[in-house]
């Protein structure tokens, strides 16, 4: 079992959300968040004040799956996540031990 | 001739045609009214006469009174929604309970304070800087018109009306001490600026006898409309005191202050242009021309320096912003409230473009340059703005609109009368000290009594919780 963490942009969520779908990829865990890498942020002007954002808004996708799926799972991400620019984000992989179903406690693999 | 006969036997006619209180006295008798003297006819022409002027009067009051009901409304307007959500939205997310809540508090608070001495301090008697307390607790304040001040509206009408102005004023500065000062020390403070620079202020520019006064035997006549010294003069330059005497809040300017929401802000901006007609409009005490006037020239003075406040910013920053445009229709509107009812509508134009650049200069380059914190630019809107506008009504005021000095004079400088400028900068000026002084020592009774400010951990942690106790947003409740 791998985990996939990924760092993408905001607008792009919805599209990558429905790539993985079509490959049939139906559970992950989205959080809001804020983060930046080389992109730098941007500056607001309110009444003459300045101020520099340098935390963007980001979405963070975390998903587990069978090691068969990941590589599919990576490459939907990346085509579907991708424009091109600086601030496209990242994907982190990670070995997970083990899964736990709360509701009939199965183990392994059978639970995610 | 033979035409004004005519017309005095279609108004007979017509008057007789009308039902009226008269007519259900007992009838004359049939031997009367069978051959009526010539004395008898005349008297009940007379009679016609006198109750066709009594329902003029009375349809002229209606129609007044209804207005200023109106208006009456739209200037409370101003201050609850209108200015609790523009400021509420210009502070940070834990402080925006504890702005509103001092508008709010002031709606209640100098209502109070308006009906036990306010009013008469402000309206009551003749002297040149001060009121008298003729009508304290509102004695003698009822459905009879006070001709001083409105001949066609009821005196409680008019003393309403008067309360929102007086309201939304001291409401004004809180946009200065936003985000440091304790309710305690802002309710105790507003107490004594209300009636030790406020009434006398009121006083003097729209009083009987108030040496300030345009028409009612002033010394020196200064125009003001609906407010530009005694609203947003005094609120502005005693915001100022209060920025400078406050100091700056904890982690200005190098710490981020953006506004929480600048949505709510939109809406209250709107809401103050919409409330602005009463204001302004509303001064005119009748509902007639001069209203229309007021009303339009109002309306042209937001939109224009809306447009010169964004073309300002455009021009420095490359955007034109939501804040800016918001900001730049509150200047236009301060600046041409005491122009609204003196000038034409192409003047009020003039007024907005210079206004909206001016305080766009003064919140972004005059601030930056002194480093006073006026939080939420209640100098650098209402100060500089009502200053500017103050300077020019005297400028554009004309007679073809108010022939306030009387028929046929002049009463600005582009109508050949200069010399109205040196009485608005000699009205200007008595309004910068009066604020200056007066809010000098307000701010010291308040200081050594409840105290100014906040502790700074109070501060850091937010005024809607260390004063109020609760929150503006529990969103994941």
């Amino acid at each position: 079992m791998m985990k996939i963490e990924a760092i993408i942009q905001p607008s792009r969520f919805e599209s990558v959300k429905d790539a993985l779908l079509e490959i049939g990829i139906d559970g992950m865990t989205v959080t809001e968040v804020r983060g930046h890498g080389r992109q730098k942020g941007h500056t607001e002007v309110y009444r003459g004040r300045e101020y520099t954002v340098d935390l963007l808004p980001k979405i963070k996708l975390e998903l587990v799956l069978p090691d068969n799926l990941v590589n599919r799972a990576v490459e939907t991400i990346l085509k579907s996540a991708k424009t091109g620019k600086i601030g496209d984000g990242k994907i982190f992989l990670s070995r997970i031990e083990e899964a736990i179903r709360i509701r009939n406690e199965e183990r392994g693999e059978n639970a995610l | 001739m033979k035409r004004m006969g005519m017309l005095c036997c279609l108004l007979i006619l017509v008057l007789s045609a009308l039902p009226s209180q008269a007519q259900q006295t007992p009838a004359p008798t049939t031997a009367a009214a069978a051959s009526p003297a010539p004395a008898d006819n005349a008297q009940a022409v007379a009679d016609k006469l006198s109750q066709l002027d009594q329902r003029v009067t009375s349809a002229q009051s209606s129609a007044d009174n209804a207005w200023m009901l109106v208006s009456a409304a739209l200037v409370l307007m101003m201050t609850g929604p209108g200015l609790a959500l523009f400021y509420g939205g210009l502070v940070r997310r834990k402080n925006v309970l504890a702005i509103m809540m001092q508008s709010f508090a002031l709606m209640a608070l100098i209502t109070v304070l308006w009906a036990l001495v306010g009013y008469s301090l402000c309206f009551g008697g003749d002297g040149p800087v001060l009121g008298n307390f003729q009508f304290a607790i509102l004695r003698g304040v009822g459905v009879v018109p006070n001709p001083d001040y409105s001949g066609s509206i009821p005196q409680l009408t008019f003393m309403v009306y008067q309360l929102m102005f007086a309201v939304i004023t001291p409401a004004l500065i809180t946009g200065a001490t936003a985000e440091r000062m304790k309710f305690s020390g802002t309710v105790l403070f507003m107490t004594l600026w209300f009636l030790i620079v406020y009434a006398p202020m009121a006083h003097m520019v729209w009083g009987k006898g108030g040496f300030l006064h345009a028409s009612l035997g002033g010394k020196f006549p200064t125009l003001d409309f609906a407010g530009g010294t005694v609203v947003h003069i005094t609120s502005g330059v005693s915001a100022l005191v209060c920025a400078l005497y406050m100091g700056k809040r904890v982690g200005y300017p190098k710490q981020p202050m953006p506004p929480h929401s600048l949505v709510l802000s939109f809406i209250g901006a709107c809401l103050l242009w919409v409330g602005w007609f009463g204001f302004n409009a509303g001064s005119a005490l009748a509902s007639g021309g001069l209203a229309s006037s007021a009303f339009v020239a109002t309306h042209f003075g937001a939109a224009a320096a809306a447009l010169s406040w964004s073309v300002a910013e455009w021009l420095n920053n490359g955007r034109a912003s939501a804040l800016g445009a918001i900001s730049g229709a509150v200047a236009g509107l301060v600046a041409i409230t005491p122009a609204a009812g003196f000038v034409g509508p192409i003047s009020g134009l003039a007024i907005g473009v210079i206004a909206g650049a001016f305080c766009y200069w003064m919140v972004t380059k005059f601030k930056a340059v002194f480093g006073y914190d006026d939080a939420l630019d209640a100098f650098g809107v209402h100060g500089a703005g009502g200053t500017i506008g103050a300077l020019l009504t005297g400028v554009f005021g004309t007679m073809l609109i108010n022939p306030i000095f009387g028929d046929g004079k002049p009463v600005g400088g582009f109508d050949g009368h200069w010399g109205q400028v040196g009485n608005q900068l000699v009205g200007v000026l008595i309004a910068w000290v009066f604020a200056l002084v007066g809010t000098i020592v307000i701010l010291k009774i308040v200081d050594v009594t409840t105290g100014v400010r906040v502790s700074e951990e109070h501060e850091v942690e937010g005024l809607d919780i260390t004063q109020h106790g609760e929150e503006g947003y529990n969103l994941e409740t």
